[in-house]
């Protein structure tokens, strides 16, 4: 269960990037946020992440109170977690294969493990031929699954993705949205960033639409709402 | 922490110092030169205590009696001298023995001669004494002072030469090498820093994801960790390693070509040198690195 709690997120350079935003996504759902840019979508991912905290307001996930916890907690937390950056933030220097262990060998997992679970998280994102491969060596689309089976690698109960179809045609982008989904039917709770109107429009998923940091409409098997 | 993290750990320290080159090596450098005249003058001062302590135990205060002072009279003086505190040993040497050893150091121990001439005589009948030792020879004069005051005591003879001048020379070296190395030693905890602060920015990326995908604190430190304590060891055995030969190069060469030098000074052999020096050198070394990036990742790594 994600709570927020009349949350506002103003940077310290005067953004209110989220304005008293309220919501809760329970265990096992799978939500859209949608917004224009610049609507305050990333911030709300770092605010789960507790990679910034709130200026106002409280965010709970399960039992954890984000203003209560210790620092000494926050990797635990984090683990519960998997998170798809919205600009990949794949390491360059290391290939699709280590780029995923990295995500296990981060929460000290046994090598034989990782090795086994590994290449299981590649053939589902379609890269199982590609573990070999900088990132440089992939397309757009193919580093972006990339970071998606690093975020799921470690089935985390959790996943936020933050515009994971970014660079991806409109049949990858397909492909991306049913493996989330297939993720999601497993019991994974999926909150997914996008701006990518037809995929919401056909998945028929609750949609919490955010316009100036402000929670604009949140329906259950909505549809994209277009600004204005 | 598990072992598969420490072998990654141990990896990843490495790959730090393998692309922050110059920097290690500057560091380790740095370290190796401080180390390195650590061990010079750790030797140095090791040899020059080794030669008080000869010094010291070959000095004697000759301590003679009032004329016709009997057995037992000599017996009390010795107990009186035996009493202060300087004291290290007291030998008692008899008018024959004296003689003998007088004979002995000046005519060669030419028996015949020595008794046509004195017959059965020992001129040096008044000349039994105590010779004693000190067990620290700059309180000579103070010591020489207690003897004379005690009761019977007629003369006390003290040598001259003393090994003040050895112990000021050592007292010297020693402040004066402690300094340099504190000095050095702050460079390389300086540089070993630095280089850390740079490994960390080179990777700040990927210790950025690291954090936000669920490491603990110390699994982002621990390759850092590792790069310093790697930079004290390999900079702590290159110089143990030098040392090792140039020590028994230079005791070796000046022992052979200055015959002064080897009856002067007997060399303290290197395993003895290097009893307490290695493991000085390399506790000191990997402290250093350890310590250097222990403050360094504790300033740059907070999240
Ligand atoms: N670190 C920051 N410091 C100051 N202002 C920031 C910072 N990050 C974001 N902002 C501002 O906060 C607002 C919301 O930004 P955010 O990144 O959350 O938008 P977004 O909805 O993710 O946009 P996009 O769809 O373009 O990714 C923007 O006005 C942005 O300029
Ligand atoms: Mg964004």
């Amino acid at each position: 269960m994600v709570v927020l709690d009349h949350v506002t997120m103003e940077y310290p350079t005067g953004t209110k990037a989220l304005d008293n935003v309220s919501f809760r996504i329970k265990k096992g759902e799978f939500v859209f946020i949608v917004g224009s840019s610049g609507s305050g979508k990333t911030t709300l991912i770092k605010l789960l992440l507790k990679e910034i905290k709130p200026t106002d307001g409280e965010i709970t996930v399960d039992d954890r109170v984000y203003s209560k916890m210790k620092r000494k907690e926050v990797p635990m937390l984090r683990r519960k977690i998997g998170v798809v950056f919205q600009n990949f933030r794949l390491l360059k220097d290391r290939t699709v294969f280590e780029n995923v262990a990295f995500a296990q060998q981060v929460i000290e997992k046994p090598a034989n493990e990782i090795r086994r679970e590994v290449p299981g998280t590649l053939t589902m994102v379609g890269l199982a031929d590609k573990y070999k491969q900088f990132p440089k060596e992939l397309s757009g689309g193919e580093q972006q699954r990339v970071a998606l089976a690093r975020a799921i690698v470690n089935q985390p109960d959790i996943i936020l993705a933050d515009e994971p179809t970014g660079n991806l045609d409109p049949k990858n982008s397909l492909e991306i949205m049913t493996l989330l989904e297939e993720i999601n039917k497993r019991g994974t709770t999926v909150v997914v960033v996008t701006h990518n109107k037809d995929i919401v429009n056909l998945m028929q998923k609750r949609v919490i639409t955010l316009k100036k940091g402000k929670v604009i409409s949140d329906e259950e098997k909505g549809g994209y709402k277009d600004e204005d | 922490m598990k072992i598969s993290t420490l072998g990654y750990s141990i990896k990843q320290g490495l790959k730090n110092i393998r692309r922050n080159l110059l920097f290690s090596l500057a560091s380790v450098g740095t370290m190796v030169a401080c180390l390195f005249l650590f061990g010079v003058f750790y030797s140095i001062v090791l040899n020059m205590e080794h030669e008080i302590d000869d010094i010291q135990n070959s000095l004697v205060v000759s301590v003679f009696f009032n004329e016709g002072y009997n057995d037992e009279q000599i017996m009390q003086v010795g107990n009186e001298i035996k009493k202060l505190e300087n004291i290290n040993s007291v030998n008692y040497i008899s008018a024959d023995v004296a003689w003998n050893g007088y004979v002995e150091d000046v005519y060669q121990g030419d028996a015949e001669y020595v008794e046509s001439v004195f017959g059965d005589d020992n001129p040096l009948e008044n000349s039994s004494s105590y010779e004693i030792t000190l067990k620290d020879i700059s309180r000579q004069d103070i010591t020489v002072k207690q003897l004379e005051a005690i009761t019977g005591v007629r003369k006390v003879n003290s040598s001259k030469e003393t090994a003040q001048g050895w112990i000021d020379v050592s007292t010297l070296v020693g402040y004066v090498s402690l300094g340099i190395i504190l000095i050095l030693l702050f460079v390389s905890l300086f540089l070993i820093s630095n280089t850390i602060t740079i490994g960390i920015a080179v990777r700040k990326e990927e210790i950025a994801i690291m954090k936000l995908i669920g490491a603990k604190d110390i699994f982002v430190r621990a390759p850092f960790l590792f790069e310093g304590v790697f930079i004290g060891l390999l900079g702590s055995l290159i110089p143990l390693v030098i040392m090792y030969f140039v020590y028994n190069a230079m005791t070796g060469y000046l022992t052979q070509h200055f015959a002064l030098v080897s009856n002067m000074i007997e060399f303290v052999p290197v395993g003895e040198v290097f009893k307490w020096m290695a493991p000085c050198s390399v506790l000191i070394g990997v402290g250093v690195g350890f310590f250097g990036s222990l403050i360094t990742t504790h300033k740059h790594l907070k999240v």
